[in-house]
């Protein structure tokens, strides 16, 4: 993993959390959607911390998206996952709101998942990545090679 | 109707999700490294390039079901129990996804990690 790849996932991180919290903030002045009148949720846009919380979503899926043409989809989500523990800690120590013992333990599980994933390698390698076949050996004889037993060697 | 409305918006935005990340992962898997696309072909091409793959078109479309999905979810619910299950369940169900749709190794470390962080998202809502 290169810094370029950390600045990405932590991209995905701070996007992702400051968008979805500008977005809940915007959709409580909107107020209640009713199923017959659904087309407010298409008019919420128009409120500006809707419309911030898309802007920062968007930075947020381009980020995603760029993680995602190099990391496997389990691996970029719970290494992303780390903006909820950023939104307790905000919670906590900038708004000084009271974070129970419960959500103090929440904390600790997600963290230790991303410490989980986050050791691990990001991609699943495709199978022509683990050894690939030299083209001049057929395939009995590759796995000869792989097991280590020479199948050709009177020829 | 407050209950229904929720977990109705909640579920159809967890089921639109996991079709979404599924979607837009294999397209970005066919796409390339975005960092070396870039380098190599300049930002108009990579662009063009994600644009035109059918899986990205699909993805989107199932990511914007599921954003309207959360608004909706949103509008009758608290956040701090729409944003905690919405995500919890769909850090479930993209495991299990990717594992039989994307073919990716989800080992016992990538599954444990979803379950703790699905279950601290859970928590964070307590």
């Amino acid at each position: 993993m290169t810094l370029k790849k950390y600045l990405v996932l932590a991209g995905v991180t701070l996007f992702g959390a400051t968008g979805d919290t500008l977005l809940s903030h915007g959709m409580k002045q909107v107020g209640s959607v009713s199923i017959t009148h659904l087309q407010t949720v298409i008019l919420a846009v128009l409120n500006p911390w809707v419309a911030a919380g898309i802007i920062l979503l968007l930075a947020f899926f381009a980020a995603y998206m760029s993680a995602l043409s190099w990391a496997d989809l389990t691996y970029v989500l719970p290494a992303t996952s780390f903006g909820y523990v950023v939104l307790a800690l905000i919670a906590r120590f900038a708004l000084h709101e009271h974070v129970s013992p419960l959500r103090w333990l929440g904390i600790v599980l997600i963290s230790s998942g991303v410490g989980f994933v986050a050791g691990g390698p990001e991609i699943t390698p495709k199978p022509q990545e683990t050894l690939p076949m030299p083209p001049e050996l057929d395939e009995e004889e590759h796995e000869a090679e792989l097991t280590g037993v020479s199948g050709g060697g009177d020829r | 109707m407050k209950h229904f409305c929720t977990w109705g918006g909640i579920t159809i935005m967890v089921i639109a999700s996991v079709l979404g990340d599924v979607y837009l992962s294999r397209a970005m898997k066919q796409v390339g490294d975005v960092h070396d696309l870039w380098r190599r072909s300049g930002l108009f091409h990579l662009i063009g390039r994600i644009l035109r793959n059918p899986s990205f078109t699909f993805g989107v479309a199932a990511m914007a079901l599921a954003f309207f999905s959360l608004l909706f979810a949103l509008s009758w619910g608290d956040v701090s129990l729409v944003a905690p299950a919405s995500a919890s369940l769909t850090f479930i169900g993209n495991a299990f996804a990717a594992k039989f749709f994307l073919h990716e190794k989800v080992d016992q470390r990538r599954f444990f990690a979803a379950l703790l962080v699905a279950a601290g998202v859970a928590l964070l809502a307590a």
